[in-house]
């Protein structure tokens, strides 16, 4: 019965959707503040039946209705409780029902927004955001209805992928929808500011929390992902270049360079058009992604819920969507403002500098995610593009990025003075090239680039200080001034310091771990020991474990170093009978930011077991580089600035 | 300091990490051997490389590898002899040849015409357009509102 309600609200949403646009749309034309107001309503009510109806295949998969063949699919009663609920968005069906859950969600937040927005904007932004929840609801209730029963009801059900049941995965599509998806309200926006002819300051100014909000969470989204893939796949691994990866990763990079071109659109009034494409490309890509991971017309490791013939109808909504956002940017961006003039030494230069290397960087992950299939069709030749091809030209691109980025905030408006940003730098420069130099001296092996790299994550950190001591005049103004400046700076202020620290954190961290990480293995018989960095595992014994849904080998094993005991690692490897697969659950010992990370293998003949360990240095910062990120885009959106009633004058006219 | 001496010296038992059971004797030939399969793709796998990959084909192609380095291949004759049997599917890194001319040529392409865009938008000036005559009006009634 709750299934057939679920089913019937998620039929209701859609309609709802579809009133939420013509409501709106009418509403702008004959200017009716109550037909707006009703397609605000709709809009509400879109998201309260798609929550009913999430709600309700929630309770399919707590209470394991194998009727439901979603359920029967992905669910197994013995599953923990947690991976039940995290069941409801682990297959295709559930997870198109998060994605409109997310899509309502954010159409009703704007619906409900009532401040600051113009009339006129605000209605056409609801409508767009209604004709997208449309087209995916539609998708979702007659290509991929979640609520399927099935004739024949199974006793047990086919269980989720083990791999996949686990913590860091449960949250990580929520966070990755939720920032997916966070950009269609940018692309509402960016429909609506062509719609209405104005992509001014203001504009800027309502896009740019939305973004924030998106960037954030796609920020946390991914780290999670990464995270998941760094403890879960057992070699420790965090970033393959892989079409999934790219795939969220594409929005981020756009919503990056989305972040700052608005930053010049706002304060200068200049970019207007380039910021409005930007606003319309993040949700594409979004799209994109969707359609990337679910069609199965690339092969990835974290390939799910492959499906080719919806592929096909994702790549139609993708088509229509961003084709009918992009003719409308044609048509219209023409009549935008240019805005200011600025000199080629100046704040605006370096923001565009910014976006021109992200834009590059953007076009570089999305050639090597699709040139194999484009010079497939076009010739036959299957090629792949792996890392190598990632390490040669975005890693280039990237460097000269973090080499401009901490002159960037220096410059002043319009008209820079590149010598004073130099006066205030060199003392950042010196000592970014110092730990380069100690690093490449005291670390062995000896590393040129990775110690470059380890430079150029010193000189983010310390440009990023040296930015706040600047706005603070810390060591040049008192203490009392320096406090009083340092407590009345702007929340977008500390927002940015945090996200540029953190990608400096992240810097350090990622070319430590890859290029300094160790690793060993050994076939291990109770007692035996191996070697990895400065620490001696031994295998002091072996257990059998009964989990809920597997039989496990769990090792334990004791980490020495200079003979002292540092942790004891319990790897497992686990064997799931429901599906008949084996996982490994990796041992990790955090050592400062460090990780030494313990991997149990099979078993092999003479009672004897394969170990492998790693010494993966500085991990953690990996990690933590862009959970600093996402602080900072946090702390932005509390920015007073934008929570202000901006933009009267325009409700005014 | 000595600390990270002693932690980083470990580095050099890196070659050590894939399958002892499948391990070269001489530890530069299997360095190499290792350095290889960072590159060469799994090819039943999802995308994975054969020093990722437990997968018994990837375990084939380590042995296929390894045997060539041993015999006494060049890295780039291992390379040519892969890419002869599998094609050039099986190399993760893509070679520079004019077919795949526009996968490395686009990173630069799109940079070089970005700044060429910025340096036309710097150089055209673009004086304030001047007001018209309802906006002039406009503007005198707010600063007259302003004074009184």
């Amino acid at each position: 019965m709750i299934n057939e309600i679920g089913a019937f609200a998620l039929v209701l949403a859609l309609v709802l959707s579809l009133a939420q646009v013509g409501f709106s749309v009418a509403g702008r034309w004959r200017r009716s503040a109550v037909l707006a107001g009703a397609g605000a309503g709709a809009g509400l009510a879109a998201f309260g039946g798609v929550a009913i109806a999430f709600a309700a295949l929630m309770h399919a998969f707590v209470t394991s209705d194998f009727s439901v063949a979603n359920v029967a699919a992905n669910s197994h009663t013995e599953k923990p409780m947690l991976y039940k609920v995290a069941g409801a968005w682990g297959s295709h069906e559930g997870s198109m029902l998060l994605w409109c859950l997310a899509l309502t969600g954010f159409g009703a937040a704007v619906a409900g927004f009532r401040r600051g927005l113009p009339v006129g904007l605000k209605t056409v932004t609801v409508a767009t955001q209604g004709a997208l929840g449309t087209v995916f609801l539609a998708y979702t209730v007659l290509a991929s209805n979640p609520f399927e029963r099935l004739a024949r009801i199974p006793i047990e059900g086919r269980s989720l992928n083990p791999l996949l049941q686990d913590p860091a995965l449960a949250f990580h599509p929520p966070f990755l929808y939720a920032g997916y998806v966070g950009m269609s309200v940018v692309f509402s926006l960016a429909v609506a500011a062509l719609v209405e002819g104005r992509a001014d300051a203001a504009w800027a100014r309502w896009v740019r929390p939305w973004t924030l909000m998106a960037w954030s969470l796609l920020t946390v989204g991914i780290t999670l992902g990464a995270f998941w893939a760094y403890y879960e796949l057992g070699w420790g691994g965090w970033w393959f270049w892989d079409p999934v990866e790219n795939a969220s990763f594409m929005p981020w990079l756009i919503a990056t360079a989305l972040l700052h071109s608005a930053i010049v659109t706002e304060k200068r009034g200049a970019l207007a058009g380039w910021t409005v494409f930007l606003a319309l490309a993040a949700f594409t890509f979004s799209m994109l992604g969707a359609f990337l991971v679910r069609s199965g017309v690339l092969t990835s490791v974290h390939a799910f819920a492959v499906d080719p013939t919806r592929g096909v109808l994702l790549l139609m909504i993708l088509g229509v969507t961003a084709g009918a956002g992009f003719t409308l940017f044609a048509w219209r961006a023409p009549a935008l403002s240019p805005g200011g003039v600025f000199a080629p030494v100046s704040r605006e230069s370096a923001l565009v500098l910014n976006n021109i290397l992200l834009a590059a960087a953007t076009v570089t992950v999305l050639l090597g995610t699709l040139y194999p299939l484009i010079r497939e069709a076009a010739t036959g030749e299957a090629i792949s593009v792996g890392p190598p091809f990632f390490n040669l030209t975005f890693t280039p691109l990237m460097a000269a990025l973090l080499i401009l980025l901490p002159a960037g905030p220096l410059l002043a408006w319009k008209r820079g003075d590149a010598l004073g940003v130099a006066q205030r730098l060199w003392v950042a420069a010196l000592i970014a090239v110092a730990c380069g130099l100690l690093a490449f001296a005291v670390v062995s092996p000896r590393k040129a680039m990775a110690s470059a790299g380890l430079a150029m994550g010193a000189w983010l950190i310390i440009g990023a200080l040296v930015e706040l001591a600047e706005r603070t005049r810390a060591f040049r103004g008192s203490r009392a001034e320096t406090w009083r400046r340092l407590t009345g700076l702007p929340r977008g202020a500390w927002g940015m310091t945090f996200a540029h620290l953190g990608l400096g954190v992240f810097v350090l961290g990622a070319c430590f771990e890859t290029a300094w990480k160790a690793e060993a293995a050994e076939t291990l018989a109770i007692g035996q020991t191996l070697n990895v960095g400065a620490y001696e595992l031994t295998l002091d014994r072996i257990q059998g474990v009964d989990g809920p849904n597997y039989d496990a080998e769990r090792a334990t094993i004791t980490a020495r170093r200079d003979g002292a005991l540092v942790c004891t690692p319990r790897p497992e490897r686990r064997f799931y009978p429901t599906g008949g697969q084996t996982t490994s659950e990796v041992a990790i010992c955090t050592q400062g930011a460090s990780h030494l990370y313990v991997v149990l293998g099979e078993r092999r003949p003479g009672e004897v077991w394969l170990v492998r360990a790693y010494w993966n240095p500085w991990a953690l910062l990996i990690f933590l580089g862009p959970a600093i990120m996402a602080l900072g885009g946090l702390i932005s959106i509390s920015d007073r600035r934008l929570r202000l009633a901006v933009g009267r004058r325009a409700v005014a006219e | 300091m000595k600390k990270l001496l002693v932690l980083l010296a470990a580095v050099f038992c890196m070659a050590a990490a894939s399958d002892p059971s499948e391990r070269l004797p001489d530890p530069g030939q299997e360095a190499r051997a290792r350095a290889i399969f960072a590159e060469v793709r799994c090819l039943v796998c999802q995308n994975e490389s054969i020093d990722d990959s437990s997968a018994e084909l990837a375990a084939d192609l380590r042995l296929l590898v390894r045997d060539q380095i041993r015999s006494g291949k060049s890295d780039d004759q291992v390379r040519t002899y892969l890419t002869d049997r599998y094609g050039e599917f099986v190399l993760l890194k893509p070679a520079f040849s004019w077919g795949n001319a526009v996968l490395w040529g686009a990173p630069f392409v799109v940079v070089i015409l970005g700044v060429l865009l910025l340096l036309r938008n710097l150089r055209t000036p673009r004086p304030y357009a001047e007001l018209s005559e309802a906006e002039a009006a406009r503007l005198a009634a707010l600063a007259d509102k302003e004074q009184t």
